[in-house]
């Protein structure tokens, strides 16, 4: 048992430590803010983070492969930009129109899968490649940034709970006593919760997602050793699509409106990744995973937070310096992927080190 | 009796595929492109000597970058700091100013590229990544240097020449671009350390037994791709007569799509400098026939991403999976 556990914990180094990392720069965080461990305060920051989460989530799945994902930005812009023209009227429409955006997503990911799997060209280019038409297709969409999403659905989906029954009028304006014991979490939570039980976890522990680590440590031997290479494959990309529409339609709920600025998208992209390396997924391939990814962003998102609150009178009052955060932000970044440098040190082998 | 073997058939195939296609391909933009003007106005405007030689002009900035960047690609790498490295260069050297003004630019480049350079060739960190972070801290930096007061972006005179003059009639980005291209071209080919460059993208543990130091190779190659992207960013800041935060970011993605279209693998160990040249001028005439023939700017980046998957389909795809 004792023994299972140290393995289960060398295995998940990395996450562990992205999950030690986020907990003392949030209760940093906390601590010194005025409104912290106040569930105002949890509420504004989980709207600030999901989005980044669920296109982390998206950019996790190539990964695994040992391939990446340059189109995850573009793809959360696109379906942004649908979005903010399908997502209001009346609530079947609503209906609709989430789900056409995540089949959007679906799509999307399915057209890189294809390519990737069926042309066996380099996912590096087919996604800068596809990135660029998905971009173009948000900018016919959305040539200025504005439209429409529902204002009962935005308000729901970026406070706590309680505000469901409230808004929609469940049980008459008096919830029962379990609701109420749940009423604080924060909706960005709940709907991440969702995502992580229902389709991350089932995924991962079906045959498909096995599928995906094997291809993702070696393909070769997952080949001969009977694994579906192909549809392991095509079905991480198009998960990757889905969850990139998942994150531009939060996108779209949370700000009420689409924007299909491309460099907007491209920032997105370029975090994406960093918070897949800072949550411990291999870039090699065939470790880590979607649960890793949140941490890696809950950790990039609290160092931005931390700025905030830093005292400009004290020791570090620096830190609170506006001109000079960019920079810091680019150290700490720099400084947790050197963390991955460790193995330098204590390989035997050096030519284990040319992979 | 067997027939004499036809000197043009030879030469034809002594060219690769992807240059002969990419070429072919650019002769199909002119054409479409000269089509659509003789209709609408008469003229065959695309073929006049003045807009060719403005288009290689522009090339030629696209085009020193790529040649840094298929640098760092024929080793398996990439560097994602190159956007910064043109906007740190180019800013740093206008706030010195004076005759000083390109050799500190140039140092810019320098010291960004051996820092990638130790970072993915010591610390063995995945260059996507360690150049990542390098972008956001050039980033970082100089907004911490231009955000409190604003010093000068003006160009000097220097720097203004260099990429407005012409020689004979060849503007002079165009005689930079191929004093660039060939002595990437022959210390590709003809020296030690472009063929150990082309080892190692195919197989660096290899290189390491027979006794060659990868790792001054790696930081060499990063040292130069910076280098590169500092002289582009000198010479563009010339050119719009003015060095500012944003200028670095149109170059990276097309920089690494005129490379691969040219026929370089993306994992390394494979590629040739003409090849980066032709998808370098493709890409530049494709934009602007494209906004030539009022194309917005939504249809250009859709026809800008089939046009690069559709090139690779035709001569870059990967081996089956076979044991």
């Amino acid at each position: 048992m004792i023994e299972n556990l140290r393995l289960r914990a060398a295995q998940n180094l990395g996450p562990l430590l992205a999950f030690g990392l986020f907990v003392l720069l949030y209760c940093f965080y906390s601590v010194l803010h005025p409104k912290g461990f106040t569930v105002d305060l949890f509420v504004q920051n989980s709207n600030e983070t999901l989005t980044l989460v669920l296109l982390g989530m998206a950019q996790t799945l190539p990964v695994l492969l040992a391939g990446i994902d340059l189109s995850v930005g573009p793809l959360m812009t696109l379906v942004d930009s649908i979005a903010s023209e399908v997502v209001h009227g009346s609530p079947a429409e609503i209906v609709f129109g989430i789900l056409l955006c995540v089949f959007c997503g679906l799509v999307g990911g399915a057209i890189n899968g294809i390519i990737v799997v069926y042309g066996r060209l380099q996912p590096i280019v087919v996604t800068l490649a596809t990135g660029a038409v998905f971009s173009g297709i948000a900018l016919f969409i959305r040539p200025t940034p504005g439209g429409e999403v529902d204002g009962d659905l935005s308000w729901v989906a970026t406070n706590a709970l309680s505000e469901l029954p409230a808004t929609y009028g469940w049980w008459g304006g008096n919830p029962p006593a379990w609701f109420n014991a749940i009423s604080g979490i924060p909706m960005p939570i709940v709907l991440l919760v969702a995502v992580v039980v229902f389709i991350w976890l089932p995924f991962k522990n079906s045959e498909t997602g096995r599928a995906v680590y094997a291809v993702g440590s070696n393909e070769a031997a997952a080949y001969m050793s009977g694994v579906r290479v192909n549809r392991a494959k095509l079905a991480a990309y198009t998960l990757g699509g889905v969850f990139a529409g998942l994150a531009g339609l939060y996108f779209a709920v949370q700000t009420g409106s689409g924007n299909a600025d491309p460099i907007q998208a491209g920032t997105y992209t370029l975090n994406s990744i960093a918070a897949v390396v800072i949550g411990g997924t291999s870039m090699l391939g065939g470790s880590g995973g979607a649960i890793a990814t949140i941490f890696g962003v809950f950790v990039l998102r609290s160092i931005t937070f931390c700025f905030r609150v830093v005292d400009s009178d004290s020791a570090i009052g620096f830190l609170a310096n506006p001109l000079l955060q960019p920079m810091f932000e680019g150290i700490i970044l720099l400084l947790a992927v050197c963390i991955g440098a460790a193995r330098v040190f204590r390989v035997k082998n050096r030519l284990n080190l040319f992979q | 009796m067997a027939m004499a073997e036809n000197p043009i058939s030879t030469a034809i195939r002594s060219i690769d595929r992807p240059v002969l296609f990419a070429a072919a391909f650019i002769v199909v933009i002119l054409i479409v492109g000269t089509a659509y003007t003789l209709i609408t106005q008469g003229n065959a405007a695309l073929l006049s000597p003045t807009y060719l030689l403005l288009q290689l002009k522009v090339s030629a900035f696209l085009g020193i970058v790529a040649a840094g960047a298929m640098l760092v690609i024929l080793l398996g790498h990439i560097d994602l700091s190159v956007p910064w490295t043109i906007a740190a260069s180019a800013m740093l050297a206008t706030a010195w100013g004076g005759a000083g003004a390109i050799p500190v630019g140039l140092l810019v480049g320098l010291g960004v590229g051996v820092f990638n350079g130790l970072g993915v060739a010591f610390l063995r960190i995945p260059s996507m990544i360690f150049t990542l972070g390098v972008n956001v801290v050039l980033r970082g930096f100089m907004v911490m240097l231009t955000g409190g007061f604003s010093p000068s972006s003006e160009p000097t005179d220097l720097m203004l020449l260099l990429a407005k003059g012409d020689v004979l009639g060849i503007p002079i980005p165009v005689i930079i671009w191929a004093v660039v291209g060939i002595a990437v071209s022959f210390m590709l080919r003809r020296t030690p350390l472009g063929r150990y460059m082309y080892a190692i993208g195919n197989r660096e543990g290899a290189v390491y037994l027979s006794g060659i130091n990868t790792r001054l190779v790696l930081v060499a190659a990063f040292a130069m791709c910076s280098m590169l992207a500092a002289l582009a960013g000198l010479l563009i800041a010339g050119y719009s007569s003015k060095a500012f935060q944003a200028m670095g970011d149109p170059y990276l993605l097309p920089s690494i799509a005129a490379v691969v279209i040219g026929g370089t693998n993306i994992l390394g160990g494979s590629g040739k400098l003409s090849g980066t040249v032709m998808g370098t001028i493709l890409i530049v005439l494709l934009q602007s026939v494209l906004s030539v023939m009022q194309m917005p700017e939504a249809g250009r980046q859709i026809i800008y991403g089939i046009v690069i998957i559709a090139m690779l389909l035709a001569y870059g795809r990967g081996s089956r999976l076979r044991l």
